[in-house]
């Protein structure tokens, strides 16, 4: 068979790295999952191609959400540099995958309007911002770092500090929305959505300090690899 | 032989209760620009123009006002653009809190198929309480015989198929589908493990 003539397929969604569909720490899972199980359908589905984005998605300072968003002022709190690689199972760079971001501010306020947490609002701060990675796969942003915040699921429940990813690939299931948190957090051991993932996959969330990335006089660096599912390798026996 | 894996995918978590001034910003009318938007048409182009509309049940009955809902579909000749430039990229993104009752609207045309096939969008579901996004598809209420034959619809039992068919109605000489999701219940709405 030559190679074009194969089905194009991609590995499966691995449920071992993910979380259970309901998971009853997290109590708004219980209503808002299905309790029928998933219907089972052919690869080649997760291998539909979905369009790809170009550097005319990309603003000039999308990547940037230290500039953004000015309007009298820098944003306050600690800069950093957030890098890493969006790779397949195999370890390939991804080009062109978009890369959306959101998150909390420094004072753990989100910028949504139905936001109801009382932190202060930054006026030179929105919190999002978009890139696509690069031809090996590499993304960058420069933003603020974000801090924890309180939220309802329970008694004194608050959420580490994270950033929102959202993950655009050429297929549809290379999609990924995921949190990406700090290293050593004391509220990780309190957190249902942290801890809804296996305990083994759990790190593969957190972030790394990193001194090389690090700019100095300017921002701290972090590392935060993704790694989205890969195409299938064609077995020769 | 095949590679084997040397790196674990990363895991999905919630897209949670903020996502819009980031994901879905102009819809909601945050300053920054959307890179997808409920309108996959615009309304000059050629093709039968539909509009989709539904809204998102939980568990107890109440409509969520926090879902994000991603479609992808072919074009009225049932082929897939391959690039966000493209006239008409296939690709669409809203989210449910911008209208009181919680309902989502899509403007698009009506995809063609393969041969085979029903014509039909793949719809990727995001919610707060979601910790895993999930997979659903809307077939149309006029392709009965194509439905008939589809090969991913014909893996769903028979009494869960109407889980996927979008309603049609014509409402002005306007052609509207309309496709709700129940996450649970009677009529809960089939998802599938792409």
């Amino acid at each position: 068979m030559k190679e074009k003539e194969l089905p194009k397929a991609l590995a499966k969604r691995d449920w071992n790295n993910h979380a259970p569909l309901i998971y009853p720490g997290y109590k708004s899972t219980l209503i808002r999952n299905p309790t029928k199980p998933l219907i089972v359908v052919p690869e080649e589905l997760a291998a539909l191609d979905m369009p790809v984005y170009g550097d005319s998605a990309i603003g000039e300072f999308d990547h940037d959400l230290t500039r953004n968003a000015r309007i009298n002022g820098e944003p306050i709190g600690e800069r950093i540099v957030l890098s890493g690689k969006v790779m397949d199972e195999q370890g390939r760079g991804l080009p062109n995958v978009l890369v959306e971001l959101w998150q909390a501010n420094s004072a753990g306020r989100y910028v949504h309007r139905q936001e109801i947490h009382d932190a202060p609002l930054d006026p030179n701060f929105h919190g999002a911002g978009r890139t696509l990675t690069d031809s090996a796969g590499s993304y960058r942003f420069y933003t603020i770092k974000p801090a924890a915040y309180p939220w309802g699921n329970h008694h004194n429940a608050w959420r580490p500090a994270h950033i929102h990813l959202s993950l655009f690939g050429h297929h549809l299931g290379t999609r990924l929305v995921t949190q990406m948190y700090f290293p050593n957090d004391p509220l990780f051991a309190f957190d249902p959505i942290f801890n809804s993932i296996p305990a083994h996959a759990r790190h593969l969330l957190v972030s790394s300090f990193n001194l090389d990335m690090t700019e100095p006089g300017f921002a701290l660096g972090y590392e935060f690899n993704l790694v989205l599912r890969g195409k299938n390798q064609t077995p020769f026996e | 032989m095949s590679n084997p894996k040397k790196h674990s995918q990363t895991p999905s978590q919630t897209v949670g209760p903020f996502f819009a001034y980031g994901l879905t910003p102009e819809q909601y009318r945050y300053s920054l620009t959307s890179v997808a938007h409920p309108d996959i048409v615009d309304p000059e182009m050629g093709g039968a123009h539909i509009l989709i509309t539904g809204q998102v049940f939980d568990g107890e009955g109440k409509t969520v006002g926090d879902a994000m809902l991603e479609f992808r579909q072919a074009n009225h000749e049932g082929t897939y653009s391959k690039r966000a430039e493209d006239d008409f990229m296939g690709f669409g993104r809203v989210g449910t809190g911008t209208e009181q009752a919680h309902r989502y609207e899509i403007r698009t045309i009506k995809p063609g198929s393969k041969p085979g096939q029903a014509p039909h969008i793949d719809v990727t579901l995001f919610m707060r309480g979601m910790l895993n996004h999930l997979y659903t598809r809307i077939y149309f209420s006029d392709e009965t015989e194509a439905n008939a034959h589809d090969p991913i619809l014909q893996l769903v039992p028979e009494d869960r198929q109407a889980s996927l068919i979008a309603t049609r109605k014509e409402v002005n000489g306007r052609l509207i589908y309309h496709f709700d999701i129940y996450m649970q219940g009677e009529q809960e709405t089939v998802f599938f493990d792409v």
